[in-house]
């Protein structure tokens, strides 16, 4: 048979790195196919050789049948390849329609073709049920909207291989499903889909066959009927792992941080939290759920003293904290709070520096450091030593500049600086974005270990599952505003996500 | 009353022969900064365009061959700043401030090399420059009060430079928002990474857009030298590169809004001229380095918040990664 899409062969290098090696892949016509794969497997940079926004460096690319040189996005457009990116590739100042237009103008003014393109949008919106309003701009679009935007761009020239590049990221589990059912209508149409994600339980859901990546190779292909979750998180990993989280009944103790009527408002006037109410007890883990960009960075940081309170108080193991008060990170660390920033690598770590040199980060006045003026670099190493012994950082070399480790062992520095200053309260965000599923299970086990210790942790993600298996109480973000909290034994996966499109909880439940 | 409106006219006469380099580089500005690459060197164009096209004129006679060098000048320096920065991914600033000391060294040395006359060139008899063209009626107007002395005065009696540069700011316009070339070169200084997977070239687009730059500043340069006057003087641009940005700036980068910026500014340097030795009443003599220096305090003013907010391309100012 011949196969939507065939490649063969496909290398891509960048320097010394291997991102891709002798890739084989086939999609049928009229077929789900997911390519699976952990962050750094080398998913995205198959789609942009696919795409023409890399070159291959060796390799094949046949599209029904015909092998063909792709050499820039236009090449692949021609060939009937869309793509929605994993960065939304809309022009904001722009109209729908515009952004639509950008590429097929149909003529040298724009007034030729701007009815063509009005038709073709209205015909695709209408078809495939992607409603959108061609003259609204962008940028005041919500981001499920956007999306559609970008798929009708990406079908606009009558695509018939579909690439989606993480497409779920920034959406409510709702409007994912609503993508869902808008790519089977695709491929009932005869459009092959290529959806690329690090989530098992879409590619269970909604695929028909699955690639599976490790490392820049292909290590399998499988019909998604025949494998489990198991199978397919064995294959990303190379070896066995532990997807569900153990997890004893917590045993919440007092209250130790808790936070009454918090607001905060940018220096643009834009109110980005308000009245946020919680309490979080010794020995317990609150979550904190929403999609990616409802306040939860804001939280964050007005917690961890980054930003200023605008409104409220903060009470940190029995001191107050008002929008009055001079904070700064180094107050709030004093008060007992240790921080695992959302963002590590612009505030968790000094990429240039070396690993002994983070391990000490905001500790500097401390004995870890060396008791006198200076800094003592054997006590430096020896402290750096440790820590990573204790927490499994690889390659165990002080040394090593930050930015020489992988992902999952860059967190464990973090979490190893963190950890051993005996947090009284513990921020976390995002601890496992961007880390193996290895090092995942890893960290979850020690963010479970220290709740046993009686720490009080607030852990911020916007993947629901990591909220899901690891929180005692589960508290929504949605538009800087706390939805509710709920337990999380009666939290499920419907009543969290209308709660992240803003419906309280009683409504919701 | 009538010597007062007499003044007035003769000051907005003298604000539209000033605003005129403005207008030309501020569209130029609005062409590269639309597609990302901010125009510092608007400066050096319009000095490289002023001399050689006084020296093209006085070599050969012809204004209209200096003034097609000079936009071929101008568009050789915008490719050197593409090449830094467009195709070697450079700091645009520090592209731009090179070529614009390369401009003012290079004109001086180039014009004691060919003439030795310490920089300036020979002056041009009239024929060899672009002079004011007198419209048709303008004796039968004459007779007309007020509106006679304004057609004769403000709309006919310039040089056609002046008639090319109002004509600019609408194409500038109509190029920007009504063809494809403007639509993408607009998505190329928002989000070029869109413009990339639509499969455009985001190199072809920016390079485009500072040629088309390049010869805007030349034309502008052209003026300067061989239509307003009548020889290239060293440093003759005098800063009015930085001017015409500010009103880049000013104009948020809009073709018409900059216009109007570049008029008040040449307004601004018009009554200056004309107040200074003059005593105000109860404020006394204005220093003329005060006028001079508000475009830019106007400018400083704005980017700092206290009138309206400058929006300015999103990706201005980083070179494309793919």
């Amino acid at each position: 048979m011949t196969y939507a899409l065939e490649l063969k062969d496909v290398s891509k290098s960048f320097g010394l790195v291997h991102a891709n090696k002798d890739i084989d892949l086939a999609v049928s016509p009229g077929s789900i196919h997911g390519i699976i794969g952990e962050n750094g497997a080398g998913k995205s940079t198959l789609m942009n050789i696919i795409y023409g926004m890399h070159r291959a460096d060796k390799g094949t690319i046949s599209f029904n049948g015909q092998q063909v040189d792709v050499r820039s996005s236009a090449d692949a457009i021609e060939h009937g390849i869309g793509m929605v990116h994993q960065h939304f590739m809309l022009v904001p100042t722009f109209s729908v329609l515009e952004n639509v237009m950008l590429g097929s103008e149909g003529g040298l003014t724009l007034s030729e073709g701007r009815a063509t393109a009005l038709e073709r949008l209205t015909h695709l919106s209408t078809t495939y049920n992607l409603e959108v309003d061609p003259h609204a701009l962008v940028s005041d679009l919500n981001v499920g909207q956007r999306q559609r935007v970008e798929i009708i761009k990406a079908l606009k020239g009558g695509a018939k291989v579909l690439i989606l590049d993480e497409p779920t990221g920034v959406l409510t589990p709702q409007e994912a499903d609503q993508l869902f059912e808008i790519l089977k209508v695709l491929r009932d149409d005869g459009v092959s889909v290529l959806l690329i994600t690090h989530k098992l339980t879409e590619i269970m859901d909604i695929t028909d066959t699955v690639s599976i990546m490790r490392q820049g190779e292909m290590v399998g292909h499988r019909k998604t009927s025949e494998t489990s979750p198991q199978d397919l998180a064995e294959l990303m990993v190379g070896r066995e792992v532990l997807l569900e989280v153990t997890r004893t009944p917590a045993t919440p103790a007092e209250v130790r941080f808790s936070a009454k009527n918090l607001g905060y408002t940018n220096s643009q006037g834009v109110v980005e939290l308000e009245d946020i109410n919680f309490e979080v007890r010794a020995g317990e883990i609150l979550g904190v759920a929403g999609v990616s960009g409802n306040g939860q960075t804001q939280l964050m940081e007005t917690l961890a003293g980054m930003l200023p309170l605008t409104t409220g108080v903060i009470n940190i193991l029995g001191t107050e904290v008002t929008s009055a008060d001079a904070t700064s990170p180094r107050i709030i660390r004093d008060l007992g709070v240790g921080h695992i920033p959302e963002d590590r690598h612009t505030h968790g770590l000094i990429l240039d520096f070396e690993a002994r040199e983070n391990m000490i980060l905001g500790f500097h006045d401390s004995e870890l450091a060396g008791s006198g003026k200076l800094f003592d670099y054997s006590a430096i190493q020896q402290n750096c030593e440790d820590k990573m012994a204790h927490f499994d950082v690889r390659p165990s070399n002080p040394r090593l500049s930050a930015k020489n480790f992988s992902g999952g062992n860059q967190q464990k520095i973090v979490i190893a600086r963190e950890f051993s200053a005996n947090p009284g309260v513990l921020l976390v965000g995002q601890p496992t974005r961007g880390v193996d599923v290895g090092a995942i299970e890893f960290i979850h086990k020690q963010l479970l270990e220290l709740r046993d210790a009686g720490c009080a942790i607030l852990l911020v993600s916007v993947e629901l599952d990591e909220v899901m298996s690891l929180a005692d109480r589960i508290m929504v973000l949605c538009d800087g505003q706390n939805v509710g909290i709920i337990d999380a034994e009666k939290a499920d996966r419907s009543t969290l996500g209308l709660m992240m499109a803003g419906q309280k909880a009683e409504a919701a439940t | 009353m009538l010597d007062f409106l007499y003044q007035t006219l003769l000051a907005f006469d003298a604000t539209l022969r000033i605003a005129t380099p403005l207008m030309l580089c501020a569209m130029a500005g609005i062409f590269s900064e639309r597609s990302g690459i901010v125009d510092i060197s608007l400066e050096g164009k319009l000095l490289s365009g002023a001399f050689v096209a006084a020296t093209v004129a006085a070599l050969t006679g012809s204004a209209w061959l200096g003034l097609g060098c000079a936009i071929l000048a101008g568009i050789t320096m915008s490719l050197i700043h593409g090449f830094a920065c467009i195709t070697h991914k450079g700091d645009q600033v520090v592209s731009g401030v090179a070529i614009n000391i390369l401009a003012s060294g290079l004109t001086i040395v180039l014009g004691i090399a060919l003439f030795k006359r310490g920089g300036q060139t020979p002056s041009l008899p009239k024929e060899d420059r672009f002079t004011p063209i007198e419209w048709w009626g303008v004796e039968m107007m004459d007779s007309v009060p007020v509106l006679g002395s304004i057609y004769r005065q403000l709309i006919s009696g310039h040089n056609m430079l002046v008639y090319v540069a109002l004509l600019c700011v609408p194409l500038t316009a109509f190029i920007l928002y009504k063809t494809r070339f403007g639509l993408r070169l607009r998505a190329v200084g928002e989000v070029p990474q869109a413009v990339d997977s639509a499969g455009i070239s985001v190199t072809w687009l920016r390079y485009r857009a500072l040629i088309l730059g390049g010869a805007l500043c030349g034309i502008a340069g052209a003026y300067l030298s061989i239509a307003q006057g009548g020889n290239f003087v060293k440093e003759m641009s005098a800063g009015k590169g930085y001017i015409a940005l500010a009103a880049v700036i000013f104009g948020n980068w809009k073709p018409f809004t900059a216009f109007f910026a570049c008029l008040m500014f040449g307004f601004l340097d018009a009554v200056t001229a004309r107040l200074e030795g003059y005593e105000l009443f109860l404020i006394g003599e204005i220093p003329s380095q005060l006028m001079q220096a508000i475009p830019y305090i106007l400018t400083v003013l704005l980017l700092a918040g206290f009138i309206g907010k400058p929006r300015p391309p999103a990706a201005i100012g980083q070179p494309y990664h793919k």
